[in-house]
């Protein structure tokens, strides 16, 4: 017989509680990157924005900054670990698919059992992330959600490949998202566009690299390829992302603005994927954001964090009192697949 | 209404003015984009798609890098506009 199923009990609606980042200590300005490559500070700085980024030692780990970031956003949200009832963690840089990161994470901060579990949305994965987080509070299986975004970008670039080398950095960000009596994560514009995924992506798969015997027999002449194989590394057609980025996420953004009801003069903050200062540039000239906007700019000294970028760029904004909580921001990200995930927050 | 010579080199004047805050006057025919303009490959970028929807043209990828001067892109449109 078909019984009586009584529902889970959510949250009317849903917020971003606190936020922590962590930047790894090393910081690496452009004049080493022209080790590798052949290139110029002023070129960088005008094609991207970049001046400095951070790069991980070995010490920080995708567990080990996202244990930090954690930490903090959890302090900064003012609960304690056990109220954690899951983990979402975006990541394109742990070397590990199984077990996920998140399990581990959850245990190192304290959280006890919590659902844990990994998500691969790119440049996308905090918002895909916070969306997620949203639906379990108000859905209301897990009251309090931590989400991460971390990534090791620096293990997956080419130092010798001019139109990345520049670009990425590692960090990470998190943020506590639990339950508001207001609404204040706004609906998510998001999507993907998967006849673009070959514009940024990772040069190659792990079985690539498979010394093991494979299923079926592998001969000399694999074993010979295998040893001119280069460890992988993200790769991306540079003109073609640009222009996505800079006339597709435009639309994506206004319309999260729109589905939210808030205009372009009620905006306080606009916290886009940090990619490019150019592409950042260009979207605040096409959105019309009003000078009023604070608008995060943290690229410059953490280039492509990826996953990670806005919650750094969040943290640093609320840190530096360039932004203050309460106020109203507008997040979106972008990315490899090509995926994209916009949407209106109150800051925590 | 496809636009004449005379309307696509205003138009893109107007253009490469926002984008690259170039004077109106200085945009002519035989100006190179990135050595007389200040328009790197990336404002081309944002010059380009600002083209093509004022005039209705396609410019693939692989077509902006043959679009060296204002003359270049001019002549583009015209034969592309429909
Ligand atoms: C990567 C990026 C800065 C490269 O800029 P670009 O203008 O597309 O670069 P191109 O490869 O077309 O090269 C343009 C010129 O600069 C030169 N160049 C390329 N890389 C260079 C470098 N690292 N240093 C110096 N010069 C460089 C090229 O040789 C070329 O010169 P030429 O015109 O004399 O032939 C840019 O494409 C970009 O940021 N795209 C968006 C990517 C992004 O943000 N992705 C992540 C989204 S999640």
């Amino acid at each position: 017989m078909t019984s009586k199923i009584k529902p889970s009990k959510g949250a009317p609606y849903a917020r971003i509680l606190g936020v922590g980042g962590y930047r790894p200590t090393r910081v690496v300005p452009n004049e080493e990157i022209l080790k590798y490559i052949d290139s110029s500070d002023e070129w960088i700085r005008s094609r991207s924005g970049i001046a400095t980024r951070h790069w991980a030692g070995p010490e920080e780990t995708v567990s080990a900054m996202s244990v930090e970031a954690a930490g903090k956003a959890i302090a900064d949200a003012g609960i304690t670990p056990e109220q954690i009832g899951a983990v979402v963690v975006s990541t394109v840089s742990h070397f590990h698919q199984t077990p996920a990161v998140a399990t581990e994470i959850a245990h190192k901060i304290g959280a006890g059992k919590p659902a844990a579990f990994d998500i691969s949305a790119g440049c996308a994965g905090f918002g895909y992330g916070l969306t997620l987080a949203k639906g379990l509070v108000v859905e209301g299986s897990a009251e309090h959600v931590l989400v991460i975004g971390v990534e090791r970008l620096s293990d997956l670039t080419d130092l010798e490949d001019r139109a990345t080398a520049f670009l990425f950095g590692d960090g990470a960000g998190a943020v506590v998202v639990g339950p508001s009596d207001e609404p204040a994560i706004g609906p998510t514009v998001w999507g993907s566009e998967g006849d673009k995924s070959h514009t940024i992506k990772q040069t190659l798969g792990w079985d690539a690299y498979r010394t093991t015997p494979v299923p079926g027999g592998d001969g000399p002449e694999a074993r010979k390829a295998l040893d001119e194989l280069r460890f992988p590394a993200i790769t991306q057609e540079g003109q073609a992302v640009f222009r996505w980025a800079v006339f597709e996420m435009a639309k994506v953004a206004q319309q999260a603005l729109d589905d939210a009801g808030v205009s372009a003069e009620d905006l306080d903050v606009f916290i886009p994927h940090q990619a490019n200062m150019r592409i950042i540039d260009s979207m605040v000239k096409t959105l019309k954001l009003p000078e009023s906007v604070t608008v995060a700019r943290d690229v410059e000294t953490t280039g492509n964090t990826s996953a990670a970028s806005i919650p750094l760029a969040m943290e640093r904004l609320l840190a530096t009192g360039a932004a203050k909580s309460g106020d109203t921001a507008l997040v979106i990200g972008f990315g490899a697949g090509l995926v994209y995930a916009a949407t209106v927050v109150t800051l925590p | 209404m496809a636009a004449t010579q005379e309307e696509i080199l205003k138009g893109l004047a107007d253009i490469v003015n926002e984008i690259a805050g170039i004077p109106v006057e200085d945009v002519k025919l035989d100006k190179s984009f990135t050595d007389d303009l200040d328009v790197d490959s990336l404002s081309m970028v944002e010059v380009v798609v600002a083209a093509e929807e004022a005039f209705d043209v396609k410019i693939p990828d692989e077509d902006v890098k043959n679009l060296k001067t204002v003359g270049d892109a001019a002549e583009y449109i015209l034969k592309h506009q429909d």
